[in-house]
């Protein structure tokens, strides 16, 4: 298991969303704004906790800021913003 | 005979306001007026309550008036437009009364026929002077047409005009005169120049929007209206500009004389004008500078009243003579019913202003929207309220297609001839669940925020808090 350091990835336009991540003591938070928080707000809450757990991804806090993102969006975000904070982690090992 | 008054003060008392009075304001300085808020609170400070504020639209500008409302000061909102701030704050409730939404033509018909009697008007004047003829071709804020403006002149018991440049009798270009004039005040300014012009919108670069806006002046080509005469109104959206733009290289590629551009009128219209493809423009509202300078500059550039524009009551307005109109919308239905008030989340941000209005009249009424904004999807089963009603619409432009209102079958077999791909709008409600997920939707609340009056005086829909 490599080391995470904090990383961040996407934008804060419209259609887009904005995530940080970085290593915390014990558990996953999982910080979400969104526009569509009514509407998809459980959903997007349930994505990002599959998506660390299937990486094995635990310890973590998670920021999303989203704009009303697609699925594929939120994804595609997603996997980056878990690459990048290994990479780092790598790197400044 | 002396219309001048000194000081706004001196006005609001002489012009009798009082609790529980009822006055009214235009929006020609949109986003850019300070007269409603310089009048709201010479009133609030001379210690008045319960007052009904009648103004035609009501910008982010006007933030000031939703603590006038906490205050007791205002108790009541007739409108026909509010924007995304300030309809934020009557979304939470502040208001305890119904807002009522009327439409621009709705609003001038219930002025005159006494439903929403106006005991004074304040009328933001960029020039008038000093018995009260005034326009708003001229002075440092312009504003060009002055066209909501007339009713509240010919109907309120009193007038006062609050102008920033006074000139001497008489005013020859005017438009409003003095015949409904009661006083006159000069103040430093009325508006910000800047925030005037503040509706204008670029044509969008966006590439979903480039393929609606072509589909659309498609649309209009295959419908058979697109012949000498032919009469248009746009709205100011990205889009529907766009939109405008294709529909221009159609009309001078062929050769087509248009009778007459009506509406909110941009720069891109004054361009149509002058390029040969209207006869004139009918213009109750100047979105830009170039439209100001247009209607100040060339007589085929007319300026109409609120009536004259859209009344239902008038024995005819210039939105029954429209050929096609392109209109926008937050949500549509598989019934064509229209959503403009709300976003998607149920929160006001807009009105009608005219869009029942021109949508009634025109022979052709067109929706430019795409699937979804925001991952919200835009066809839904049911919108959130009801803002123009789904039997005015007749076609619905996606960048997945074109859906036409069922009741229309020979349009829509006029467009599939003129290669238009027509699609059932329960596929484009398909298509867009299908990109978005499905949303979980909005629960309403037991509060009435608002009212949306149709044209006609009828209640179309009523606007509940979310849960």
């Amino acid at each position: 298991m490599s080391t995470l350091k904090k990383a961040s990835c996407g934008t804060m336009e419209s259609s887009d969303a904005y995530m940080e991540l970085e290593p915390i003591a014990a558990g996953v938070q999982i910080d979400l704004q969104s526009v569509v928080e009514h509407q998809f707000g459980d959903s997007i809450r349930a994505l990002a906790a599959d998506m660390l757990q299937q990486e094995g991804i635990d310890n973590v806090s998670l920021r999303i800021v989203d704009r009303g993102a697609l699925e594929c969006t939120l994804r595609a975000r997603l996997e980056t913003l878990i690459a990048r904070a290994r990479e780092a982690g790598g790197a400044n090992a | 005979m002396d219309k001048v008054v000194k000081t706004l003060r001196e006005a609001i008392q002489l012009a009798g306001v009082k609790d529980g009075s009822r006055i009214s304001f235009h929006h020609h300085l949109r986003n850019g007026d300070y007269v409603l808020n310089m009048v709201m609170d010479e009133i609030a400070s001379m210690g008045y309550k319960d007052i009904s504020v009648n103004a035609s639209s009501l910008f982010d500008c006007h933030l000031p008036l939703a603590d006038h409302i906490r205050s007791g000061v205002v108790t009541e909102l007739i409108t026909d437009y509010m924007s995304g701030g300030i309809g934020a704050q009557i979304s939470e409730g502040i208001l305890e009364k119904p807002v009522q939404f009327r439409t621009h033509g709705g609003r001038p018909a219930d002025i005159i026929k006494g439903v929403t009697p106006i005991d004074v008007a304040f009328i933001a004047a960029p020039t008038a002077d000093t018995m009260g003829n005034m326009t708003g071709k001229i002075g440092k804020s312009a504003c060009g047409s002055l066209g909501y403006a007339f009713a509240d002149a010919m109907c309120a018991k009193k007038v006062v005009v609050i102008t920033d440049n006074l000139v001497p009798h008489p005013l020859a270009m005017r438009s409003i005169d003095e015949t409904y004039v009661d006083y006159v005040v000069a103040v430093d300014a009325i508006g910000n120049p800047a925030g005037i012009v503040s509706g204008t919108t670029k044509i969008t670069r966006d590439p979903v929007g480039l393929v609606m806006a072509q589909t659309a002046a498609n649309v209009i080509q295959a419908s058979g209206l697109l012949k000498d005469g032919f009469s248009f109104q746009t709205g100011a959206g990205g889009a529907t500009l766009a939109a405008a733009q294709f529909l221009k290289g159609i009309m001078l590629k062929e050769g087509i004389k248009g009778s007459f551009g009506c509406g909110g009128i941009t720069g891109y219209m004054v361009d149509m004008l002058n390029e040969g493809c209207f006869q004139s423009l009918i213009d109750v509202q100047c979105f830009d500078l170039k439209a100001v300078e247009s209607i100040r500059t060339n007589p085929n550039h007319t300026e109409v009243s609120a009536m004259h524009y859209a009344s239902p009551d008038a024995k005819s307005a210039a939105v029954d003579s429209l050929d096609v109109v392109l209109l926008g919308a937050t949500e549509i239905d598989t019934d064509f019913n229209v959503n403009v008030h709300t976003n998607s989340s149920g929160k006001i941000m807009g009105g009608s202003g005219g869009h029942s209005d021109t949508a009634a009249g025109a022979k052709l009424a067109m929706i430019i929207a795409p699937l979804s904004r925001a991952r919200l999807p835009i066809v839904t089963d049911h919108v959130f309220c009801k803002s123009t009603p789904g039997s005015t619409i007749d076609v619905l432009v996606t960048q997945k297609g074109v859906a036409v209102n069922p009741a229309r079958p020979e349009l829509a077999a006029r467009l599939k001839e003129g290669g238009i791909k027509v699609v059932d709008i329960f596929e484009l409600k398909e298509a867009a669940e299908k990109l978005c997920g499905m949303p979980k939707p909005l629960v309403k609340g037991d509060r009435v925020l608002a009212d949306i009056i149709y044209r006609d005086g009828t209640l179309l829909d009523r606007i509940y808090n979310v849960r």
